[in-house]
C-alpha cells in the first residue's frame, strides 16, 4: 500500500503520531478504569494505581534510572523544566544562587532562567561554537562556588546536536552543582542513562516518542545525592510531594506504553530513521549553495536542518506546504519576524538563517515519503531561486554581503 | 498562517518575473530590503521615451509569500501606467487588493518603496531629480 497519502509529514520534532500499540494501552483508562490513582479504598483506584505503577517503571527502565520513585509525572516537558529550574532555585536558595545554561536553549528554559533572573537569580547563558556545541571548559570556567544547577538540553530541537553531556555533567559534579538535562528530543530516540550520564533532573515528554500530547515527565534522583525540588503548585501533595494534581491516568499509561515500545525498537527505529536522513540530505547537499546546520559528527539522525541559500524559508516552504509539512528557521513564520535565536546563535550568515528548513524523522516514516519530499523540495527551491534577485547576483558573481543594504 | 486566494495566485503564476537591461537608459531598477530582513525585492520599469509610459516591469523577489505577491501585483499595475501615474500607487492598494494580514504589510510597504526606488534611478538617469519622499514605515 502507498504511504503517499498527501499531506507528508516530516515535523517530527514538533510531536509524533501516537503509536497505534500505545493508543489501544490508554483506551480502557478513559472509561471502564477511570478511577483516580489517588482513590486508595476501591478497585478503581487500586487498577489506575496499579497502571501508573507500571507506566513509571517502563519509564525508569527507559532511561535507566534507579527506581520508579524518581519519575514525576507533569503536562509535559515545558512543566517540567519550570519545576527542575524553579524548584531548585528554590530548594537550594540558601547554597547558592548562580545557573549556567545555554543560548540555545527550548524556551522552556531560557524563559524560565529569565524569570529567575528577575526574582535575583544570576543566570549564565553560555554560548554556542558555529556547529552549536558546548564544551566541558566552558561550563568549568562559568562556574563559582555560587552555582547550584547546570542546565544543558541533550538534544537541539532545531539542529539535532547532541551536547557532550557526560563531561559536562562530570565537570558540574567537580564544582559541587547538579546537572539537569532538557532530554526531550532524545529520551526514547537514542540511549539515555541518567546514571551512567551523571545527570540528576531530566525533563522530556510522551508526544515526542509517539505517546500522547500532555504528559510529560521530570527524573529526579534519590540517590547520590538525593535531589529534591520545592513544589511550584499547591494541592494534595500528589507526586512526593513535587507535583500537586490528579494523574492522568491514560496519559501516563500511554506514556508507559511508548516507553516501552521505544526501549525495545530502538535500535531499529535509529537504523531505519538514519537511512531515511542520509538519503535526503545526500539529495539536498548535491544541490549548490546547499549546507547543514549543527555539528554533523554529534547528532541524532532524527533532525535535519538545511539551509537552502538565496531562497527564503517561509516561501519556499509555501511552494509544498500543502503536500509536506516542515518547519522553518525562517523569520517570517514567528509573530516577531525574527529569525530563530538558535540559528543566529551559531553566527549564521543571515540569508542562511533565513533559508533554513528542518526535516523532522520518525518511526513511521518512509522511504516512499522522503523520496517524494525530496523531488518536491528540489523543485520548489529550483524555482524560488528563478524568483531570486540573490541567487542572480550570485550566479553572476556578485557576494550579496558586500552590497550596502538599505536596511528597513 | 492561511494566505488569501490572491495571494496564491500569485504565488503559483508570478507575473512579469526577470531582468531588464539595467543598463538601458529606459530603465529604472529599485533594490530594496536586505537579506537580514528575510525580503529583497528588485523590480524594474522600461518607460517609452514618447510617452513616459511604462511600457514593462520585472521583479525578482527574495522573501515570503506575501512579498514575492505584493512585487508581483506590482509590476502588474505599473505595466501601461505613466510615471507620475505609478508614483501614486500606494502600500495600501496593495495591502486591500491581496488581503495581506497586519504582520505583512511591511511586504507591501517594500514593494512601494521599489517602484519608487525605479522610478527615481530611472529620472536620475534621464538627468531629472530624484523625487523626495516621505520616509516609509519603518518595518
Amino acid at each position: 500500500m502507498s504511504t503517499l497519502v498527501s499531506p507528508i509529514y516530516l515535523d517530527n520534532a514538533a510531536t509524533t503520531p501516537v503509536d497505534p500499540r500505545v493508543l489501544e494501552a490508554m483506551i480502557p483508562y478513559f472509561t471502564n478504569k477511570m478511577g483516580n490513582a489517588a482513590s486508595r479504598n476501591h478497585p478503581f483506584g487500586w487498577a489506575a494505581e496499579d497502571a501508573v505503577d507500571l507506566a513509571r517503571t517502563q519509564i525508569a527502565n527507559l532511561i535507566g534510572a534507579s527506581s520508579p520513585k524518581e519519575i514525576i509525572f507533569t503536562s509535559g516537558a515545558t512543566e517540567a523544566d519550570n519545576l527542575g529550574l524553579k524548584g531548585v532555585a528554590d530548594m537550594y536558595a540558601r547554597r547558592g544562587n548562580h545557573i549556567i545554561t545555554t543560548v540555545t536553549e527550548h524556551k522552556a528554559v531560557i524563559d524560565t532562567c529569565k524569570m529567575l533572573q528577575k526574582k535575583g537569580v544570576d543566570v549564565t547563558f553560555l554560548e554556542v561554537n558555529e556547529k552549536g556545541m558546548i564544551t566541558p571548559e566552558q561550563v568549568r570556567a562559568a562556574m563559582t562556588p555560587k552555582t547550584i544547577l547546570v542546565s544543558i538540553m541533550m538534544v537541539n530541537n532545531e539542529l539535532g546536536v547532541r551536547q557532550p553531556i557526560e563531561e559536562i555533567a562530570k565537570v558540574t559534579h567537580e564544582g559541587g552543582a547538579l546537572f539537569m538535562t532538557d532530554g526531550t528530543q532524545a529520551v526514547g530516540k537514542i540511549p539515555v542513562d541518567v546514571n551512567a550520564m551523571g545527570i540528576d533532573l531530566m525533563a522530556f515528554t510522551a508526544h515526542k516518542m509517539y505517546g500522547p500530547k500532555g504528559v510529560g515527565a521530570l527524573y529526579v534522583r534519590r540517590k547520590r545525592p538525593r535531589v529534591k525540588v520545592t513544589a511550584q503548585m499547591d494541592g494534595g501533595g500528589h507526586e512526593r510531594g513535587m507535583r500537586s494534581g490528579t494523574l492522568n491516568v491514560p496519559g501516563i499509561v500511554g506514556f508507559g506504553k511508548a516507553a516501552e515500545l521505544c526501549a525495545l525498537d530502538m535500535e531499529k527505529d535509529h537504523a531505519h530513521v538514519s537511512k531515511l536522513r542520509d538519503k535526503l540530505e545526500a539529495a539536498f547537499l548535491e544541490m549548490e549553495e546547499v549546507y547543514l546546520n549543527g555539528d554533523p559528527d554529534a547528532r541524532t539522525p532524527y533532525i535535519s536542518n538545511l539551509s537552502f541559500k538565496y531562497v527564503e524559508g517561509e516561501g519556499l516552504m509555501m511552494g509544498f506546504n500543502q503536500e509536506i509539512a516542515v518547519s522553518s528557521g525562517s523569520a517570517c513564520t514567528s509573530a516577531s519576524l525574527e529569525p530563530s535565536y538558535v540559528l543566529k546563535a551559531l553566527g549564521l550568515d543571515d540569508e542562511l538563517a533565513h533559508s533554513s528548513i528542518r526535516f523532522s524523522f520518525s518511526r513511521f516514516t518512509t522511504e516512499e515519503q522522503v523520496d517524494y519530499a525530496i523531488e518536491k523540495v528540489r523543485k520548489s527551491v529550483e524555482r524560488m531561486r528563478e524568483l531570486s534577485p540573490l541567487w542572480e547576483m550570485y550566479q553572476e558573481g556578485i557576494d550579496t554581503s558586500t552590497i550596502e543594504w538599505a536596511a528597513h | 498562517m492561511a494566505y488569501s486566494d490572491k495571494v496564491l495566485d500569485h504565488y503559483n503564476n508570478p507575473r512579469n518575473v526577470g531582468t531588464l537591461d539595467k543598463s538601458k537608459k529606459t530603465v529604472g531598477t529599485g533594490l530594496v530590503g536586505a537579506p537580514e530582513c528575510g525580503d529583497v525585492m528588485r523590480l524594474q520599469i522600461e518607460v517609452d521615451d514618447e510617452t513616459g509610459v511604462i511600457k514593462d516591469a520585472k521583479f525578482k523577489t527574495f522573501g515570503c509569500g506575501s512579498a514575492i505577491a505584493s512585487s508581483s501585483l506590482a509590476t502588474e499595475w505599473l505595466k501601461g501606467k505613466t510615471v507620475d501615474e505609478a508614483v501614486a500607487i500606494d502600500n495600501m492598494e496593495i495591502v486591500e487588493e491581496l488581503n495581506l494580514p497586519p504582520v505583512k504589510i511591511h511586504c507591501s510597504v517594500l514593494a512601494e518603496d521599489a517602484i519608487k526606488a525605479a522610478i527615481n534611478d530611472y529620472r536620475v538617469k534621464n538627468d531629472m531629480e530624484a523625487l523626495e519622499f516621505e520616509e516609509g514605515i519603518v518595518h
